[in-house]
């Protein structure tokens, strides 16, 4: 009744080749940008922005390159946390060591530099695939930990082994509070995303999913193989590195190599998984439930048990759920939890009046 | 004389790592051969076998009680794992698989956790730490008794996984699965009762491996990392071949201490960590199907 494409044509080919082609969408999205612009900023506490928005946001970047590698490339990497740890750590070392370095040509340079790291090690997918491959991207993410960690040189030889963001400033414009920090980590993700999303349902997308489906079949049609797959890993890891520079910058402040675990991977990982492998919304929605997950577990087990509940019992219950969640998504709902919002805009379009 | 001497200890000492190795990854190779499932959750079964293991023993029951009991755990996780999680799976993708297994990793670390704890635990088997003293009169090798004990186990366990798969009937059947489900299913053989089985057999390996590695550097959180080793030795060996876990899990243990010991002082040192894996993605380049796996050939 509300939301129906009845009687919207598109007469044009512009007009069919919209992200958003119908009205109603265009108006939802209207109304988020106000609430994420507008209404957020001016009424979020501190702790919502400092520990939710913006760990959301960041993550959600990262889902995004995780889903472009694995999602719509079918490149399955256990190695993102190592890419989040080439972008931060190459953000910060730009910033310390080039006068004058402007925050977003940082940003850009620490996703290109974390893009190069991830050419190099998804040069093995050309040979080998599936499982290997799985195994190939676990020396990545090992490799470049123990490079961070062992090489004083990266952290500017801090005694700690930690690193401590600097202070963002563009054009003279310090982003020191939550709010601006927010509206930042807002403005650059809207931007990765649309691109993502424009990428995606373009011809290189299309090159992606046909590499994913069966990569003989598209290396005969015509789709060059190698080109496609290392454009995949460069781009994912282009995401994951400006994620990880914000991960250092806008969240954290302070980060350490040992930081990002493998254990970062798997979340990252399994983001999308309950998000929805393939898609970009799914990304958002992933991050935003791994995010929320273990808070909303430790209100729970405090409004159940009270107080009394050990710290090692609420995370070792934590790690059951997430497991528990992930195989029950696999076998019940692969395409995750964008699948779930379609089918609820398929019943709007119904609804009231079913047939 | 005595830089030979400290490259054979390096090296003895490796190899006898790498059987370690191996037994966590003999356990990938079973379930992976029969049912074309990389058992992710191999390590966390590995480490859940130890501790259930300590954990009977610290409450009291004696080492042959403990024994059977845990050997029973092991195989009710390994069923419930084939019932609850892969049936409902099945068919699906090799990575959606994978990734079922990372979920059931969680899962496993979990129970662990929340059962018996999070502290480091003691397991004695009853043999000592100690050098063997015949070994080191004759030769001068400096070999914990322990690691000797490890490799005859392991010896052991493979010489009768071999004779089992060979001479037995469910030996027969589980490699006639292996080979093909349909056809298999066609003549007759129970498919999931066969799965089952495999995925029991490979619990209690994991069982073995967890009581060797627990005995000796105690049962940890960290035993799940050293699994993780095993995935090099696999890539090396070949997914589907017992004979090529062994040998790989012996390279990658020799290669790893020997690159530590010689390589790893022009690095700082820690290489052991990533070393196997990029010793592992050389290999591939080189030979993707392994030392021992079968040859990879994809059709549209």
């Amino acid at each position: 009744m509300l939301y129906r494409e009845a009687g919207q044509f598109r007469t044009t080919y512009a007009q069919d080749s919209r992200i958003l082609p119908l009205r109603e969408d265009r108006v939802a999205m209207l109304v988020l940008f106000v609430v994420a612009v507008g209404l957020i900023p001016a009424i979020a506490s501190d702790y919502w922005l400092k520990a939710l928005l913006i760990p959301w946001l960041v993550f959600s970047l990262v889902a995004l390159g995780q889903n472009i590698l694995t999602g719509y490339a079918g490149q399955l990497s256990l190695g993102s946390a190592g890419f989040m740890a080439v972008g931060a750590f190459a953000c910060y070392n730009l910033m310390l060591r080039i006068d004058g370095m402007p925050f977003l040509v940082a940003i850009v340079l620490s996703g290109l530099c974390a893009a190069a790291v991830g050419i190099v090690f998804g040069l093995p997918s050309l040979r080998i695939r599936g499982l290997y491959l799985a195994v190939a991207t676990l020396a990545a993410q090992f490799f470049i930990v123990w490079a961070l960690d062992k090489f004083g040189w990266f952290k500017n030889f801090d005694p700690a082994g930690v690193i401590t963001a600097q202070k963002i400033e563009i054009l003279g414009f310090a982003f020191d509070t939550p709010q601006k920090k927010y509206l930042l980590v807002l403005a650059i993700v809207a931007l990765l995303a649309l691109l993502a999303k424009n990428m995606a349902r373009g011809s290189t997308g299309r090159a992606w999913m046909a590499v994913r489906d069966m990569d003989v079949a598209a290396e005969a049609m015509g789709i060059p193989l190698m080109r496609t797959k290392l454009q995949a890993f460069a781009i994912s890891s282009f995401y994951c590195g400006v994620g990880g520079a914000l991960f250092a910058f806008a969240y954290l402040g302070t980060v350490e190599p040992s930081a990002f675990t493998i254990d970062l991977s798997f979340r990252v990982l399994f983001m999308i998984i309950i998000g929805g492998v393939g898609t970009i919304l799914g990304s958002f929605l992933g991050a935003g439930f791994i995010l929320l997950l273990p808070i909303f577990l430790s209100v729970l087990f405090h409004a159940v048990f009270g107080t009394a509940v050990d710290a090692s019992v609420t995370s070792a219950v934590e790690l059951i759920v997430f497991g528990a969640l992930i195989i029950v998504f696999l076998i019940v709902e692969p395409h995750g939890l964008a699948r779930l919002w379609q089918l609820t805009k398929e019943r709007l379009r119904l609804w009231p009046f079913p047939h | 004389m005595a830089a030979f001497q400290f490259f054979m200890e390096v090296l003895v000492g490796g190899l006898l790592s790498g059987v370690m190795y191996a037994l966590v990854a003999l356990g990938f190779v079973l379930i992976y051969k029969a049912s074309g499932v990389f058992n992710f959750a191999q390590g966390a079964m590995v480490f859940f076998a130890a501790l259930t293991f300590v954990g009977f023993m610290e409450l009291g029951l004696p080492f042959w009680a403990a024994l059977p009991v845990t050997i029973g755990v092991m195989v009710l996780v390994g069923m419930a794992t084939e019932r609850f999680v892969l049936r409902p799976l099945v068919n699906q993708h090799e990575i959606t698989l994978l990734m079922a297994t990372i979920g059931l990793t969680f899962i496993i670390e979990g129970a662990a956790q929340l059962i018996w704890g999070v502290e480091v635990r003691r397991l004695d088997l009853g043999i000592k730490d100690e050098p063997m003293k015949w070994l080191a009169d004759t030769t001068g090798l400096l070999v914990s008794q322990i690691d000797i004990f490890a490799a005859v186990v392991a010896g052991i366990l493979v010489a009768t996984l071999a004779l089992v798969f060979s001479k037995t009937k469910v030996g027969r059947a589980l490699r006639a699965v292996a080979d093909d489900h349909a056809a298999a299913l066609s003549i007759g053989i129970p498919l999931k009762r066969i799965w089952a089985l495999v995925w029991a057999i490979a619990g209690i390996v994991a069982l073995v491996a967890g009581m060797l590695w627990g005995a000796r550097s105690g049962v940890q959180f960290a035993l799940v990392f050293v699994a993780l080793k095993a995935l090099p030795v696999l890539i090396i060996g070949g997914f589907t071949s017992v004979p090529g876990v062994i040998v790989a899990g012996l390279i990658v243990g020799a290669a790893e201490k020997l690159a530590e010991v010689y390589v790893g002082p022009s690095f700082g040192g820690g290489i052991e960590g990533w070393f196997p894996y990029v010793l592992a993605i050389l290999f591939l380049l080189v030979r993707p199907e392994g030392l021992f796996g079968e040859k990879i050939i994809r059709r549209v």
